[in-house]
């Protein structure tokens, strides 16, 4: 009784306990104990499934992204975009609160539908759901065909839906979701035996790089490969600054997207956030179907190039021929920068392949590789990747590890450089390391979103961007007799 | 306010009104009979507009929940304890860094400005998540061992399972000897985060305040700094200055806050409070229950930072009086110079502003100190009152919207041209796209602080700036 009546003061934490565990955080010891972690989760770089279907759901035309669940949702997702590619990102919610849990959210959907349709004239309305509805269990087949027989939307007004529960997959995988059913949407009865759009259907998966849009768009049109990119990011959050605000700036459109299902060749660039999309695509559109890993560096765009020319029978146009020569050219060049370099690697499944495959061509190490999210056959691939190279060897793939552990990795086992997005920022500064944001989102940096990191150009970029700022390091921390003119 | 209602040419009752019929033309009618008391002309005293109310489903709000008001704004800040995010990974990560509130010390070691999380997957919601979250608070405390607490914030499904956080939390806090403080802030209770805040204030009621106490002796001059969560470093900026005034900061919440002085906070003798929103609910407890006044003040811009100063000086005796005239006397010049720079550069010019907490109406007349006017006003997650606060500040007749829609915002701002809008992130790049000058009034737009004389200049600014960058000039293309 007495001891919890004693007055308690308010303490100062001793300058030495200070150091000691400023010390310790960087040890083997406490890596062990951080490694050993079963149920809190750290730093963790990936999102949850809805901000990956609001993505698939802009990336249409006049596309009006409905999440179905709690307004502070929405706001989450649309700020997430907002901060990454500095621009607009139009999304509603139907603002499910208490009564939602007690009556389920068929009303807030229907209310939420016949506000945003009528006030924001969109031409189609994806909706995705937050962890509310189901948690709860909504039916939203119920409800949607509910809400076309009350005449709240047009019988034939696409409202394609997805379930994308935050508590299962990550980001890419809502991506995949929502893209899957925008597709089955658009696409029904749309199938006629024997038409042949003559065209290739691109599937980017979740890239939050508009350039890789613009770069994979640049290499087509070389090639007079006719296109339908699905899902079209790179118009709709790279808008140009007129003086008028569009709230749907481009996109897929939808008529497009409906006469994909007759392309001649469908191909997906994301394998990882395009899997159950590609599966169905496989079943039900016409033509080839192929499944390429996100062209990085010059070996992956070499499989790209010759796909498309070995599909659609053309030549490879001396353009692309020239720019291969200058990738490799600048590759050569600046090898002496990165060769023997070790990386620390954090992403998505199909930018970490890029970066692995990427590293590899340059004599470089993808020292630590940590997928938050990743797959066994991730790993498998990965591990391929890194036993096709002498320079693959000791290198070692993280699944189902965030950030903190990566901390831990970087101060105990020290790299040169870690590949990321911007969360990364405070392991790299811990470890005294520059971070290169080519991930998602990037939220301390300008424009990077629009450099590309596909293609030769992208190998390019990467590379320019790396052996510089490592060349900037020895400049700024050299001693001056050391300090030159040529590097 | 004595003066004369301050008036704007062109802008009366009827054209205001004008103006938001115009913008409920469009909605179905439900969702005008809904809104439009949500909308409506400055009438100079008392709220203007209904608030509080649930966000009509689709018409895009800026709104967040109670999760975000619990961690984003109460909870977040503090510095020296873990917060826990206990749900799906989402939450948590969306609201990873992205309010500004700076922190000192170590990232890991003292400070704790990080994405802690469960991390549900299905199995914790079939089986619920109460295991999973006992065995996370021991890992938080062997990784964090100087960590001073641990809150855990709950996200919806923690809520919608039945999940019990609140006994796990008192039966771990005993076990670990660490203050663990459990929070239901799930996101869908409540109609914004204002609920969060109140939640959020609550549980401070129920398991921080009294458990500590200042080992230095007191002073009559003992206070704390209530709703400043030192965005891009106003605290900072502010402390200092309540220091110079002879005043002892013994606790800030939550800028930069630390646990074990927010819980003496009992034994000051006066809560200044910033946000009022967000805090004035714990000033009542203390007040009720400890006998501690409080005062609201406004650090924004020289004429209200040196009226709240005054005010401040009110409270107390001839020492600290005297301190904040010779204060007032340091500074005043040196605003001045800020003034006679940027003014000239700004006068006439018009703002519109829609944001949340205070600056509605705090940042008022720090725009008015720059020659500028406001010709509109509004809050995501206001009550009645903050808008009867509201309506003294602003001129007559000027829009006052509440949770407006993004359709709203873009007809008022059609029709008003303003010359700089003020808001979030959310409707940044839309105002942008317009051609019209933006500035983030959430996080200073990666500038700050903004508060108190050493805000002022970097303020007048980032306005400055933002009106006046030459980029505008080549909106309109020649060809």
């Amino acid at each position: 009784m007495t001891a919890e009546t004693a007055v308690k003061y308010v303490t100062e934490t001793p300058q030495e306990d200070i150091e000691r565990v400023k010390n310790w955080i960087n040890s083997e010891e406490y890596k062990e104990k951080n490694f050993a972690r079963q149920a809190l989760v750290i730093n963790p770089p990936h999102a949850c499934q809805p901000l990956g279907a609001e993505l698939a759901a802009h990336g249409f035309e006049g596309a009006l992204p409905f999440v179905h669940g709690s307004q502070g949702c929405a706001s989450y997702y649309r700020s997430t975009f907002n901060r990454h590619f500095r621009e607009p990102a139009a999304a509603v919610s139907d603002a499910m609160t208490e009564d939602g849990a007690v009556f389920g959210g068929q009303n807030n959907l229907h209310e939420g539908l016949e506000n945003a349709y009528t006030i924001y004239k969109p031409k189609m309305i994806p909706i995705f759901t937050s962890c509310m509805p189901e948690v709860i269990g909504d039916d939203l087949t119920a409800f949607i065909k509910n809400a076309k027989n009350k005449g709240i939307v047009p019988q034939d007004f696409p409202l394609p839906y997805a379930n994308t529960p935050s508590f299962n997959g990550s980001h890419i995988h809502g991506y995949d979701s929502m893209l899957l059913s925008i597709l089955q949407t658009l696409t029904e009865g749309k199938k006629v035996e024997g038409r042949c759009t003559g065209k290739l259907n691109l599937l980017p998966g979740f890239d939050c790089n508009t350039g890789n849009y613009r770069e994979y768009k640049k290499i087509l049109e070389a090639f007079g490969i006719p296109y339908t990119v699905l899902a079209d990011i790179s118009e709709v959050f790279d808008s140009p600054l007129d003086g008028t605000y569009k709230p749907y700036p481009g996109g897929t459109k939808l008529d497009e997207a409906a006469d994909s299902i007759n392309g001649k060749v469908t191909m997906t660039l994301a394998p990882f956030s395009t899997t159950k999309t590609f599966t169905w695509i496989k079943e039900n559109y016409s033509g080839k179907h192929v499944s390429l890993p996100t062209p990085f560096g010059v070996a992956k765009t070499d499989e790209f190039v010759l796909q498309l020319s070995k599909l659609f029978g053309k030549p490879v146009p001396e353009s692309v021929k020239a720019e291969r020569g200058r990738a490799v050219d600048a590759m050569t060049d600046a090898h002496q920068y990165i060769h023997g370099k070790k990386f620390a690697l954090y992403g998505d499944p199909d930018y970490l392949l890029g970066y692995v495959s990427f590293l590899l061509e340059m004599g470089a190490k993808p020292w630590h590789i940590i997928c938050s999210k990743g797959s066994k056959k991730f790993q498998k691939e990965c591990q391929a990747l890194l036993d096709g190279s002498a320079d693959g060897k000791g290198c070692t793939i993280y699944l189902s590890k965030d950030l903190w552990h990566m901390r831990s990795l970087v101060v105990t086992d020290p790299v040169d450089a870690m590949i990321g997005d911007t969360h990364g920022k405070f392991a790299a500064r811990d470890a005294n390391i520059p971070l290169f944001r080519f991930g998602f989102p990037i939220f301390d940096r300008v424009n990077l979103h629009r450099a590309p990191l596909v293609g030769y150009q992208g190998a390019i970029n990467m590379l320019t961007t790396i052996c510089n700022k490592f060349i900037e390091v020895r400049d700024e921390t050299c001693e001056d007799k050391y300090f030159e003119m040529m590097r | 306010m004595s003066e004369a209602r301050k008036k704007v040419e062109g802008i009366t009752k009827e054209s205001t009104q004008a103006m938001i019929d115009h913008a409920m033309e469009i909605y179905p009618e439900k969702a005008k009979k809904k809104r439009a008391p949500h909308l409506a002309p400055n009438e100079g005293e008392g709220a203007c507009v209904k608030s509080n109310r649930k966000t009509v489903p689709g018409i895009m709000s800026a709104r967040g929940c109670a999760y975000a008001g619990a961690k984003g704004v109460v909870w977040g800040p503090i510095r020296d304890m873990v917060h826990v995010s206990h749900g799906p990974v989402g939450c948590g990560w969306y609201s990873w860094g992205t309010r500004r509130n700076m922190m000192s010390g170590i990232n890991g070691v003292t400070q704790f400005g990080m994405q802690f999380t469960s991390d549900f997957q299905e199995k914790d919601i079939v089986y619920g998540g109460d295991k999973k979250l006992r065995t996370l608070l021991e890992e938080a405390q062997t990784l964090f061992p100087l960590a001073k607490g641990i809150s855990v914030l709950s996200e919806c499904p923690v809520g919608l399972i039945g999940d019990d956080i609140n006994s796990v939390a008192k039966v771990a806090s005993k076990e670990l000897d660490i203050p663990i403080i459990p929070c239901n802030c799930e996101g869908f209770r409540g109609v914004s985060q204002s609920l969060g805040h109140h939640i959020s204030n609550d549980t401070i009621r129920d398991h921080i305040i009294g458990t500590r106490e200042f080992a230095e002796p007191e002073s009559p001059y003992d206070i704390a700094l209530i709703g400043d969560y030192n965005i891009g470093g106003d605290v900072w900026s502010v402390k200092p200055l309540l220091e110079e005034i002879g005043l002892n900061v013994k606790a800030v919440w939550t800028g930069d806050g630390e646990l074990e002085k927010i819980a003496a906070t009992h034994k000051v003798k006066l809560n200044l409070i910033h946000c009022y929103r967000s805090m004035n609910y714990m000033c009542r407890v203390m007040e009720e229950k400890y006998g501690i006044p409080w005062l609201e003040f406004n650090f924004f811009g020289p004429t209200k930072i040196r009226e709240s100063l005054r005010k401040i000086a009110d409270q107390f005796d001839d020492y600290i009086k005297e301190k904040v005239e010779a204060v007032i006397a340091k500074y005043d010049p040196i605003m001045q110079a800020v003034i006679d720079e940027y003014r000239p550069r700004l006068e006439g010019k018009t703002v519109m502003l829609y944001v949340g907490g205070l600056r509605p109406r705090h940042t008022v007349n720090a725009y008015g100190d720059l020659g500028m006017t406001v010709v509109g006003s509004g809050y995501e997650f206001a009550h009645g009152d903050d808008y009867e606060r509201t309506s003294v500040e602003m001129p007559e007749a000027t829009v006052i919207y509440d949770d407006a829609s993004e359709h709203e915002l873009e007809e008022f701002v059609n029709t008003l041209r303003p010359d700089l809008v003020g808001s979030g992130i959310k409707e940044k790049y839309l105002f942008q796209k317009m051609g019209i000058p933006f500035r983030q009034m959430h996080s200073w737009d990666y500038s700050g602080p903004y508060h108190a004389y050493n805000g002022f200049p970097i303020f007048a600014r980032d306005v400055d700036m933002a009106v006046n960058s030459p980029t505008w000039n080549l909106v309109k293309s020649p060809f």
